[in-house]
């Protein structure tokens, strides 16, 4: 296990240097001079050239990553080119308004996702199997941003049940996280089903009926945790999506969150800003994915000696 | 299967294994009725001209922004631009979507799979950080800043869409090459003098080709929803060209007076990603059970 956890953390490292350098390589090939946009065009070229060498846009691009990387390890990216504010600043107060969604959206979709795919799996091929497959293949289908308009237009503009934008009330969380949460929801419906089933299958299952353990027992104790393992897997993906998915749900919502700040730096080309959230957001996705990684173990004692197996 | 059907395939003097699938495909009604629709929704797209009740861009002036009527079964926008005949063309852009990003996604994919699969040791190391590196950004997000990279623009969309698709099957070609290399028809073509390059793709991609065909099938589906989140953000297809992601967009400026006008280009990419996903299913079950938790 010692062993594993160095491998992962070793990786984790040169992934995150790696995300650090495809960012910096991106945003650095758009054409177009960032200080020109910065200034909007109202400086003369001296002027122009004088704060570009001031910034250091004049140096070789190695020894401008290399500056970005070494900035970046002590979370500072600079700072944002129009809110002459420091860029961590921005993304930390964004972020505790995403997160906070990420955290309901989550725990909306693994409520949901697990008790559907639960129920359906124990009434498998009756009619709350069919009701509910049929709901989670319909919410797949049904993309996040167009879903949000139509809850607004349902419980915001018809029924006048919860605020269509902002999140100043607490109930204002409901509509953005359902139409985030929705798509999550009905895809953990599914694998949970799946591994419910597969579970159900194993000798160890057949073992636990046959010394008389309940029906109940047999799925919460046994099936469970052995469907726990690809829905944990799912879980490193799902944190991803939703911080990508946050990004459309924030815009329709109007909330000042990761998403959105990114989408405005794009418009404003405010390079900084564009910079940070790419590395910031996939940074928490590594680091979460990396987490997961090793909490395997708490889930099946094979996994604590052998390490988990490549996905 | 009965028993019947059972003896029947031995019956048959040779089945190939695509053979099989295809029968089993159309066994099930759900993915043949997918099927239909999917080419009813290729056909309406080439022939967009013919079927649309309005020329492209046409604008009514009469009838600004209202609702369904026997002139405009699905109401008129903003600039009195037939709402159904938008939606015709909005599904061009959907369905090339699907088709070209898929198409500089498997290339990548396939292509740094298969090495990383069929050489393991250094190279796969190389590889498989590479595709971790690409696969922790966010999808939409990757794709978001690709566009601040490139531009907006239809063609831009779909390099990015497709540039952003490609580690999921490079992943799991690398895993299949993986196992496939083992086997004695690799040894075989070896032992035989084949060339690295030869026993690549002359055995081992075909074959993965029905892992291909059903995890294409299964990404369309993100990929046209990714290209209507885009147009929807504003980054993506840029005005007049029609997509739905880009109506969608101008109609929630409208969702008080005229509400339809968000729902129909909705449905329309509801339906499309339905019949995508549910083919996608089918066909998993037909090719590539393995698949399950996809």
């Amino acid at each position: 296990m010692l062993k594993f956890t160095l491998r992962r953390l070793y990786q984790t490292v040169i992934v995150l240097l790696g995300v650090t350098l495809v960012t910096f390589i991106m945003v650095n090939v758009v054409p177009g001079d960032p200080v020109a946009v910065m200034l909007q065009k109202k400086a003369d070229d001296a002027t122009i050239n004088r704060i570009r060498e001031q910034m250091g846009l004049n140096d070789p691009l190695p020894a401008q990553y290399f500056r970005f990387l070494t900035n970046a390890v002590t979370g500072d990216f600079g700072n944002s080119y129009f809110q002459k504010k420091p860029v961590m600043e921005l993304i930390l107060r964004a972020f505790s308004v995403t997160g906070t969604l990420a955290v309901l959206v989550l725990a909306f979709a693994i409520i949901l996702g697990v008790l559907m795919g639960t129920l359906a799996a124990v009434f498998r091929g009756k009619w709350v199997d069919r009701v509910i497959m049929m709901i989670s293949t319909l919410g797949m289908a049904a993309p996040s941003f167009w879903l949000a308009i139509i809850l607004q237009l349902i419980f915001g503009l018809t029924l006048k049940w919860l605020p269509i934008s902002g999140l100043r009330q607490p109930n204002a969380y409901i509509m953005p996280s359902v139409a985030l949460g929705m798509i999550y929801a009905a895809s953990l419906a599914r694998l949970t089903r799946t591994n419910i089933l597969d579970a159900m299958n194993q000798d160890y299952i057949r073992t636990a009926r046959s010394k008389g353990v309940g029906e109940f027992f047999v799925v919460a104790k046994h099936a469970f945790k052995n469907a726990g393992i690809p829905i944990l897997t799912y879980l490193g993906t799902l944190i991803k999506s939703i911080l990508g998915g946050s990004v459309l749900v924030e815009t329709i919502f109007s909330i000042n969150g990761l998403g959105r700040l990114l989408v405005e730096a794009i418009m404003k080309r405010d390079i900084p800003i564009i910079q940070g959230c790419t590395v910031y957001i996939a940074s928490v996705f590594v680091i979460a994915n990396l987490l997961i990684d090793l909490t395997y173990g708490l889930f099946d004692p094979r996994i604590r000696v052998a390490g988990p197996a490549k996905r | 299967m009965s028993i019947k059907a059972n003896a029947k395939v031995q019956d048959a003097a040779y089945t190939s294994f695509y053979h099989d699938a295809f029968v089993r495909l159309k066994k099930d009604k759900v993915a043949v009725a997918c099927l239909v629709f999917i080419v009813l929704l290729i056909l309406v797209a080439i022939f967009a001209p013919l079927i649309a009740p309005y020329e492209e861009g046409y604008q009514d002036t009469s009838a600004i922004l209202e609702g369904p009527s026997s002139k405009h079964w699905l109401g008129t926008d903003e600039f009195g631009r037939d709402i159904l005949t938008r939606i015709i063309y909005g599904s061009r852009i959907s369905l090339s979507v699907g088709l070209i990003a898929e198409a500089i996604a498997v290339t990548i994919g396939v292509f740094l799979g298969a090495l990383a699969g069929y050489y393991g040791g250094k190279i796969d190391a190389v590889i498989s950080r590479i595709i971790e590196v690409f696969a922790s950004f966010p999808h939409i997000l990757f794709a978001i800043v690709i566009m601040f990279v490139l531009g907006t623009g239809v063609i831009n969309v779909f390099l990015a869409i497709g540039f952003v698709g490609w580690t999921g099957i490079a992943r799991i070609i690398r895993a299949q090459v993986m196992q496939l290399k083992e086997k004695e028809f690799v040894e075989a073509a070896r032992a035989s003098g084949g060339s690295d390059l030869k026993i690549i793709l002359r055995h081992l991609i075909p074959n993965c080709l029905s892992t291909i065909i059903v995890v294409v099938t299964m990404a369309i589906p993100s990929d046209i929803m990714y290209e209507a989140s885009l147009s929807f953000l504003g980054l993506g297809v840029q005005p007049p060209v029609s997509s739905w992601g880009e109506m969608i967009s101008m109609a929630r400026k409208y969702l008080r007076t005229n509400p339809t006008y968000s729902v129909f280009p909705g449905i329309a990419l509801v339906l499309t990603v339905l019949a995508f996903n549910l083919l996608g299913d089918a066909l998993r079950d037909a090719l590539d059970p393995k698949l399950k938790n996809l």
